[in-house]
């Protein structure tokens, strides 16, 4: 379904909510948490965190799919999704690497292994590699300032990391992308 | 459910104990280091060896020092009665060492020091079942007198009797402003609506803090509890819990007690075979720091962008949705059970005139010992960071101490002698805020550190109102100005000027107080600024 055929009308008098045309599986995963959440509108983070967890990413296909199944405008769900820093509109990477750049990591030489990793995959924080492989991600702070600076390697926290730990980590994964 | 049943639960698990307990640290910080693979050896040499029927290993949540972290402690009960000890740095293959040294065999670990200052100068009130109590099993909370004071609470006080035991113990807001507890239970009791709420902030936005992480990993059942308690203060019967969705293992151990407490019938309808029924759903965050500002966070949970909107009205008198609402930090609600099973007077007679109780802090940066600490008010910042910290590592020599995050500020090691409490934080420029304090030493530069916080903010800004959302990035232009020693004596009084315009015009907390890294330092390390300077001018 592109944006062209959403029916803008019917978006708010039709009382059942439509079905995604392309039979995608995962529609209907998204489907079953918004009748959990009795299409209220107030669930519409909820819906959104769900949503990316499924695709990965928030495209403007899905985020009217939202809109249209909780009756509301598009312009909306697009405010909000965009408002936070957790919701993706591009696609990541197969792997991704985020820096933790709160206080403690900072005092602890973060920004050397940011620019570490920037230079090592020769992408700006907040970027994915042309190849796909690796996304690059900076954080508030994890909250594992004991372990200060802290680096999450595809979802693996790793704390007391050095500009020589995170190089070889990056390497490997833009050298052999299936690992 | 009633007291008999609570009491014959907590009895069967305290049958239970082992004489032998091991306790391994399962929040955050140990578990990236490795701690389940260090609790599944554990258990696996408990079984080999055959001593599994006098020993039990066990997860608990943080022990506090998370730099030597997978942390390990031992109950064990010897010639000279019960004796503890702590492993650090605790590795799968250090498991036989430490099963052997049960029976007094030698221990080839490295072993921590319980009698150093770290330990022995805190004061747990919130953190009292933090690395005791199994986060995942309400038994292990309940057999701890975990929800002893709720079922006091609903059979023998009146809500009116609740909100004065909090205004009695002078309990104040332990998520920065420090507004007195007692006070603003009040108010939303006396506030007149058909529905009312309870909210949980554990939107814990501030870089370098993590107390409401460690409390919500290692004891959520008192967090649960102390919501409850206010919720029948105020008579509402629904409760939110907003937390960053950057600490899944919270949210994780979160459900599961919900899952766990209503099961038991401590939460949902019929509490105590009360007539007060209580329910507490989850709303997870989406990364916004400004989501820790009451109205902002009140917009997340209704679905919208997490912008404020200016107050009055409190939300003491409308809310979410429009209902009164009451909004804790995790922190303060970890307080209530304590000051109903032992007394708001016991609680009243700690800490300073205005600051009662204890203060919960993260200890970061360079510091030694960087973890969590609970110690009284009026413990002065030196003990804290010099005595329970252990001063900077390799022989360097603290600067600064950072408190209150982006909204604090930086305080020099002269003023070290300070007795840490809301009044004699905010003199010294700083606020008390949620309790992250990070420590700078001489390599740490405080323009570098100013700027940094002003991108924080820059980036953090919602957008509504102008001078937060243009003058954080005016301001940040100004701080890198100056960084790169392109800036005139003129850009320094500019950058003055605009910090105080910021300051009185911003709408919500984030801009009031997101000049106020550049005001501290600028008060203390002027000659930085100075020395920074171009000298053309």
């Amino acid at each position: 379904m592109d944006s062209q055929t959403v029916n803008r009308k019917g978006q708010y008098t039709k009382s059942t909510p439509k079905q995604h045309p392309s039979g995608d599986k995962r529609f209907k995963i998204l489907d079953a948490t918004m009748k959990r959440h009795q299409y209220q509108q107030d669930a519409l983070i909820e819906v959104l965190h769900k949503a990316q967890e499924l695709f990965g990413y928030l495209e403007n296909d899905l985020l009217y799919y939202i809109a249209h199944n909780l009756k509301l405008p598009p312009s909306r769900v697009y405010g909000v999704a965009t408002f936070y820093h957790l919701f993706s509109l591009a696609p990541k990477g197969v792997h991704s690497c985020v820096v933790c750049t709160g206080t403690a990591c900072y005092v602890k030489g973060a920004a050397n292994l940011l620019a570490t990793v920037e230079k090592c995959a020769k992408i700006h924080a907040g970027e994915t590699t042309p190849d796909g492989k690796l996304s690059l991600l900076t954080a508030r702070c994890l909250g594992a300032c004991g372990i200060a600076p802290a680096v999450v390697f595809d979802g693996t926290v790793c704390g007391h990391q050095t500009p020589e730990l995170v190089t070889e980590k990056i390497e490997g994964w833009l050298k052999h992308g299936s690992d | 459910m009633d007291l008999t049943e609570l009491q014959e639960i907590a009895e069967k698990e305290r049958a239970n104990f082992k004489p032998i307990r091991i306790r391994c640290c399962m929040a955050a910080g140990c578990l990236s280091s490795g701690s389940v693979a260090v609790k599944e050896s554990l258990e696996k040499v408990t079984e080999e060896t055959g001593l599994a029927d006098k020993v039990e290993v066990c997860s608990v949540g943080c022990m506090g020092l998370c730099c030597q972290g997978p942390l390990v402690e031992v109950d064990n009960v010897e010639a000279q009665g019960l004796v503890t000890r702590i492993y650090e740095k605790v590795t799968s293959e250090n498991a036989p060492s430490i099963i052997a040294g049960l029976d007094g065999g030698e221990v080839k670990v490295q072993t921590g020091d319980l009698q150093q200052p770290f330990f022995t100068k805190q004061f747990p009130i919130v953190l009292e079942n933090s690395g005791k109590v199994d986060p995942e099993r309400i038994e292990s909370y309940i057999a701890a007198d975990g929800y002893q004071a709720l079922y006091h609470v609903l059979r023998e006080m009146t809500p009116a009797e609740v909100v004065d035991a909090m205004t009695r113990s002078g309990l104040r807001g332990r998520g920065g402003a420090g507004y007195p507890t007692g006070v603003k239970w009040a108010t939303v009791a006396k506030a007149k609506g058909d529905r009312k709420f309870v909210i949980c902030n554990a939107d814990e936005g501030d870089p370098g803090a993590f107390m409401d992480r460690s409390v919500l990993e290692s004891d959520p059942h008192r967090v649960l509890e102390g919501m409850a308690i206010a919720a029948y203060a105020i008579s509402a019967n629904q409760g939110y819990i907003y937390i960053r969705a950057e600490y899944p293992i919270a949210i994780n151990r979160l459900q599961i007690a919900i899952r766990q407490a209503q099961r038991l019938g401590l939460l949902g309808s019929k509490i105590f075979d009360s007539p007060f029924d209580f329910k507490i759903d989850i709303r997870i965050g989406a990364g916004a720091y400004v989501c820790g500002e009451e109205t902002a966070l009140m917009a997340s949970i209704e679905g919208k962008r997490g912008t404020p909107r200016p107050r009055p009205p409190y939300p003491a008198e409308s809310g979410l949705w429009g209902f009164p609402t009451l909004i804790n930090n995790v922190e303060t609600f970890a307080n209530v059970p304590w000051i109903i099973r032992k007394g708001a007077d016991v609680f009243a007679s700690i800490g300073t005139e205005k600051s009662k109780g204890t203060k919960v802090f993260a200890l970061a940066g360079k510091i030694k010992n960087t973890g969590l600490i609970e110690v009284p008010m009026g413990t002065t910042l030196r003990q804290i960071v010099e005595e329970m910290g252990g001063g900077v590592p390799d022989g360097g020599t603290a600067k600064a101490v950072q408190t209150g995050g982006p909204s604090g500020g930086c305080i020099p090691a002269v003023a070290f002698d300070t007795p840490v409490d809301y009044e004699s934080l905010a003199q010294l420029g700083s606020i008390m805020g949620s309790g992250g304090m990070i420590v700078m030493d001489e390599t740490t530069n405080m323009v570098d550190v100013a700027r940094f916080f002003m991108e924080f903010c820059m980036d953090e800004s919602c957008g509504k109102c102008i001078p937060c959302r243009v003058g954080t990035v005016q301001l940040y232009q100004l701080l890198t100005k100056i960084r790169e020693g392109k800036a005139s004596l003129a850009d320094l009084e500019l950058l003055e000027e605009l910090c105080d315009m910021v300051k009185h015009t911003s709408l919500c907390g984030l801009g009031q107080s997101a000049p106020n890294p550049v005001f501290s330092t600028l008060h203390y390390f002027r000659d930085e600024y100075l020395a920074n300077l171009s000298n053309d001018t």
